[in-house]
């Protein structure tokens, strides 16, 4: 099966090229005159005024950590969907559909509470 | 069935098809999108390069090459020269999965009573048929987030930094969305495959016993609910307006690419239309019949190809200019807006789509 997946690092092999090819013209061809006013930060004209890096709000990282949660739960939820349909009117259809509605109240319990934190208001 | 000299052919041939689509897809998207505005906001638009400024791109690409390449002195040198490519490689690469054509049964071809190529095999016009389609599409979609946050990190600019993290939170919000709503499609199609997708939507069913209607996903109610969201959540992925956090030129100068200059700058550009460009070509494989042309039995022949491919094509530029529309119609929404709405709405519908198309199929309405 893995055969199928040689086109795609072909692909990415001609991407690769194509990324390269712009780079290394562009710097080929491009001027080259360089100041130190020119390679400054930008800052709309000013002087930097305070440092580059500057420290970031926590929620960031909150909602990194809920997406890496939820993005797991659908990704449990893909195999489910591929069989699904196949198995709905069987035997164990009925079993699948319950089993699924168990899982999402299972994920909806720690969405409410999510919720309820605040974690989805930015203020 | 092994992968054999006549595949590895195939293959560079079939790259090269969709390579030069994609490429040219920058071009005229940035002239689309130049004369879309104008049409939209009673101007003009470019017009003086070329007849209805159609050379327009061209004198900018020439432009973006000759420009001087500046990476600023506190910049990380090796990523912020690395950071475009590392977002133009996924925007490249997710096509590979997307049918966009008929197969067809490839007849016998002689040159001069020579066999130039035996006949009999099937060309299947998508470069990589494999069984997980759709998860590669959002595997290599979210790769993109690293082109944003490595630019935005490397730059050293506190506005690249704030533009660079503020998108690759929606990004990565947004794409919750996207995979719960594409949920739906895959219940009712049984496979990951996206050529499985396009089969499932041939054909056509009968309304009120008069209209015939084309089996497209998008014309099952049971689907309007995902499709409404993917579509939203689409634009978001793709950092297009309303959703265009990534840029926010009235807040962040220009987000997340403020420091690049010349080709680098262009870099990002393009791999922004080429994801909108991808992006399209999902939606309507997912939602609008793939390459299936409306009431017609497309034949397995080179004609039935080429037509299909045609159809396929349409559909994109109907969706793209969709992207082009939506754009210069609806304001930005808020930061704190956009967060509320990707969580507290999307992925909600998302998932009570998910629960509501199992019922129907559970009940054999679908």
């Amino acid at each position: 099966m893995t055969h199928t997946f040689v086109p795609i690092l072909l692909m990415l092999l001609f991407a690769v090229v194509v990324a390269g090819t712009i780079l290394g013209l562009n710097s080929v061809i491009g001027r080259h005159q360089r100041n130190p006013s020119k390679l400054a930060p930008y800052e709309s004209g000013v002087p930097l005024l305070d440092q580059n890096r500057k420290r970031m709000n926590v929620r960031f990282y909150q909602i990194a950590m809920l997406f890496i949660l939820f993005d797991i739960e659908a990704a449990f939820l893909y195999p489910w969907a591929v069989i699904y349909r196949g198995a709905s009117h069987g035997p164990s259809g009925l079993f699948l559909f319950t089993e699924m509605l168990l899982f999402i109240a299972l994920l909806g319990v720690g969405y409410v509470y999510v919720w309820k934190k605040k974690a989805f208001d930015w203020k | 069935m092994a992968f054999d000299a006549t595949d590895i052919v195939l293959s560079i041939v079939k790259i090269a098809i969709v390579l030069s689509f994609v490429l040219s897809v920058t071009p005229v998207m940035a002239w689309v999108e130049r004369r879309g505005a104008g049409m939209i906001q009673d101007r003009p638009g470019p017009n003086r390069v070329g007849p209805f400024g159609l050379l327009q791109p061209f004198a900018d690409a020439l432009k973006f090459l000759t420009k001087e390449d500046i990476i600023p002195a506190q910049a990380n040198k090796l990523l912020y020269t690395l950071a475009p490519a590392f977002g133009l490689l996924p925007a490249l690469t997710t096509i590979a999965v997307v049918p966009w054509g008929r197969p067809f049964v490839i007849p016998q071809m002689t040159i001069g009573g020579h066999v130039l190529f035996t006949g009999g095999r099937l060309f299947e016009p998508i470069i990589a048929d494999v069984n997980a389609g759709i998860l590669v599409v959002f595997a290599l979609a979210s790769l993109s987030v690293y082109g944003v946050t490595t630019a935005g990190w490397s730059s050293a600019n506190k506005y690249s930094m704030f533009g660079a993290i503020r998108s690759s939170a929606q990004m990565i919000s947004y794409e919750l969305s996207l995979a719960m709503a594409a949920l739906g499609v895959l219940l009712v199609t049984g496979s990951l495959r996206l050529s499985d997708v396009v089969w499932t939507q041939a054909g056509s069913f009968v309304l009120f016993d008069t209209i015939r209607v084309p089996a497209w996903n998008c014309f099952s109610p049971g689907m309007w609910l995902s499709m409404v969201v993917f579509i939203a959540a689409a634009f978001a992925e793709t950092n297009r307006l309303p959703f265009d956090f990534a840029e926010a030129e009235a807040e962040l100068v220009a987000g997340y690419h403020t420091e690049y200059s010349s080709m680098k700058f262009a870099l990002f550009f393009m791999s922004e239309y080429m994801s909108m460009a991808t992006m399209s070509a999902v939606i309507v494989t997912l939602f609008f019949g793939g390459w299936g042309i409306p009431w017609y039995h497309v034949p397995p022949t080179f004609l039935g190809f080429l037509l299909s491919a045609i159809a396929f094509l349409i559909k994109i530029c109907i969706m793209l200019f969709v992207f082009v529309w939506v754009r210069w119609t609806i304001p930005r929404l808020k930061y704190d807006i956009l967060m509320r709405l990707g969580w507290k709405v999307f992925l909600p519908l998302a998932i009570v789509n998910l629960v509501i198309v199992a019922g129907f199929i559970a009940k054999g309405w679908i």
